[in-house]
């Protein structure tokens, strides 16, 4: 099938790029004298999506902060793109967990879209901007064209989840960073969104960081997982760290990872039976 | 042709003058107003700035003057109070109440004014001078440049808070800077309008607009469009009634947003793409 989706950075699947995107070494983060990352190291690579799995509170989106500069690391170093982090670096998109919408919010999705390209910029809007090729090439790949004039407020949680990340792609990132984009999916739009955003990384090469506190959606389609929990990381592809061994290690409790037809299950012992 | 005798005095050619001002101007400060939910401090900002203004007379100079220092400052506090929603309202409740209570004692201290907090209240366009109309071009022009300045960041901010953020805006500099620019609109809505109907020319005109069309430059057109004409609605009502402008722009303002309203409601009018639409962007 031919995808529909602009090859902007590389024709090629870029995966086997050694460059490094994202690094983190000996990273600790304490929140109001609380722990929350204790001497996290991981390197991203060009292009790889990877998937940012924990528990709630693991400190998911505190990463992500933190490779934003909207955080300062306690301990450790942390260098995106080459440089120190830096709030603002236009190199990244960023859809952060639970945008909410006021019903009478009065713009567009395409509005919104538009305001990726130049929203950080003084002075009024541009008239007709919203329509550029630009804008329209997110939509496009974000498969959001047929309700881009809606007002924004009127949408579904998963239309304005398209149109949020359609907002970071126009920017042309090199690193996507999406917090929870699944969170208020049904089961088969997670796979659509895990789909479309691998088509996305892969098709315009960017490196993506996927945020779930739940890994099954996102089995088979990563390159490699980076997980979370009680303030330790370990990354790697997903047969050598989804694993009964690795992750009740890092958990602290017995977790099974069930593998059955092809398929891949991770659960907790007796976690989801009602007592 | 009843306009060109109305304009033949200046009192009205003053009233037109300034009313058209700043009904364009807080219809655009208004559109943000609305789009930010600021609405309450827009309210409150109105509200200290009553105080202000009857400090002004008290002391003897011209209400405007305690106007904009009051809504400047409470403007300033605010800011700095920040983003923070939830504790906000009480917060600028607090004041608002604290500011209250001093304009009621600024006009115990000297009732001779009485007729004084009358027009600050309900509004005194009819009573403006030639260099009150340029004070209000002044400022307006100053609010529209600024509020231009950073109207795409604002928008931006307004919008997606968190991801503007992480982009590099100024979120907390820009809403304080923001709540400035409502200040000043407001001291300057307050001399046609008064206090008491503020949201007459700052909410309505633009919340109207914002039911008619989900677009930014038509709907701030709207806006402005609905805010000038009820204003001219109302002086020429007042003019050959003699009854108050402010009950005829609230109450053109109020009709106007209404009848939108039901419109919408009645679905004659709306931006809603046909169904069809949506679930073909859903099914796939
Ligand atoms: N601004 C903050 N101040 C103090 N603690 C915070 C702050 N933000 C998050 N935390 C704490 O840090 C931990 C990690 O949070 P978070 O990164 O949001 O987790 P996750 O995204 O994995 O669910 C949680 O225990 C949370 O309570
Ligand atoms: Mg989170």
């Amino acid at each position: 099938m031919q995808s529909p989706i602009s090859r902007t950075r590389s024709p090629v699947h870029p995966q086997m790029s050694d460059e490094v995107v994202a690094e983190a070494s000996h990273l600790s983060v304490v929140l109001r004298g609380r722990p929350v990352l204790e001497d996290v190291n991981f390197s991203l690579r060009a292009g790889e999506f990877v998937a940012l799995i924990g528990p709630n509170g693991a400190g998911k989106s505190t990463l992500l902060r933190v490779l934003l500069g909207l955080i300062p690391p306690t301990a450790g170093s942390v260098r995106v793109l080459g440089q120190p982090v830096d709030r603002g670096n236009p190199r990244i998109g960023y859809v952060p967990q639970h945008q909410t919408f006021y019903e009478s919010t009065p713009l567009r999705g395409r509005d919104m879209v538009a305001l990726g390209v130049d929203g950080t910029r003084y002075g009024p809007p541009t008239p007709g901007r919203a329509q550029s090729a630009t804008v329209q090439q997110a939509l496009d790949d974000v498969r959001a064209t047929a309700y881009a004039d809606m007002p924004v407020a009127r949408l579904s949680g998963g239309e304005q989840q398209r149109l949020m990340l359609a907002q970071a792609l126009v920017g042309n990132p090199e690193l996507l960073l999406l917090d929870e984009p699944l969170a208020n999916l049904d089961i088969r739009s997670r796979r659509e969104v895990v789909d479309l955003v691998r088509d996305i990384s892969r098709v315009r090469g960017i490196a993506v960081v996927f945020v779930a506190h739940d890994v099954n959606p996102l089995l088979g389609c990563m390159d490699r997982v980076l997980y979370i929990a009680n303030g330790r990381a370990v990354i790697g592809p997903q047969d050598q760290i989804v694993r009964s061994d690795v992750l009740s290690d890092l958990f602290g409790f017995p977790v099974h990872v069930i593998r059955a037809e092809g398929h891949v299950l991770v659960s907790t012992a007796d976690g989801d039976e009602c007592h | 042709m009843p306009l060109t005798e109305i304009l033949q005095y200046e009192f009205m050619q003053n009233a037109f003058l300034a009313g058209t001002i700043v009904a364009i101007v807080a219809s655009v400060v208004g559109y943000f107003v609305v789009l930010r939910h600021v609405t309450f401090a827009g309210h409150a900002l109105s509200h200290i700035g009553f105080s202000g203004a009857a400090g002004a007379v008290l002391v003897g100079v011209s209400p405007i003057w305690g106007l904009l220092a009051f809504t400047l400052l409470a403007a300033l506090a605010m800011g700095l109070l920040g983003e923070r929603l939830e504790g906000r309202d009480v917060a600028i409740g607090i004041v608002l109440a604290f500011a209250l209570g001093l304009g009621i004692l600024f006009l115990q201290l000297y009732t001779a004014y009485a007729s004084e907090a009358f027009s600050i209240l309900f509004g005194s366009i009819m009573g403006i001078s030639r260099s009150d109309v340029a004070l209000s071009l002044g400022i307006g022009i100053v609010v529209l440049v600024a509020l231009s300045f950073i109207s795409r960041p604002l928008l931006f901010m307004s919008m997606n808070p968190i991801a503007a953020e992480a982009r590099g805006v100024p979120t907390r500099l820009l809403s304080a800077v923001f709540l400035l620019i409502v200040a000043l609109a407001v001291s300057e809505a307050v001399q046609v309008v008064g206090v008491l109907l503020i949201f007459a020319l700052l909410v309505a005109p633009p919340a109207t607009a914002m039911y008619l069309t989900p677009r930014l430059y038509p709907a701030l057109s709207l806006a402005v469009g609905l805010g000038v004409l009820e204003t001219w609605f109302g002086l020429i009502l007042a003019y050959y009634t003699d009854y108050s402008v402010s009950f005829f722009i609230a109450s053109a303002a109020v009709a106007a947003y209404l009848l939108v309203r039901l419109l919408v409601w009645m679905g004659v009018i709306g931006n809603v793409l046909p169904a069809q639409a949506i679930e073909g962007s859903l099914g796939s």
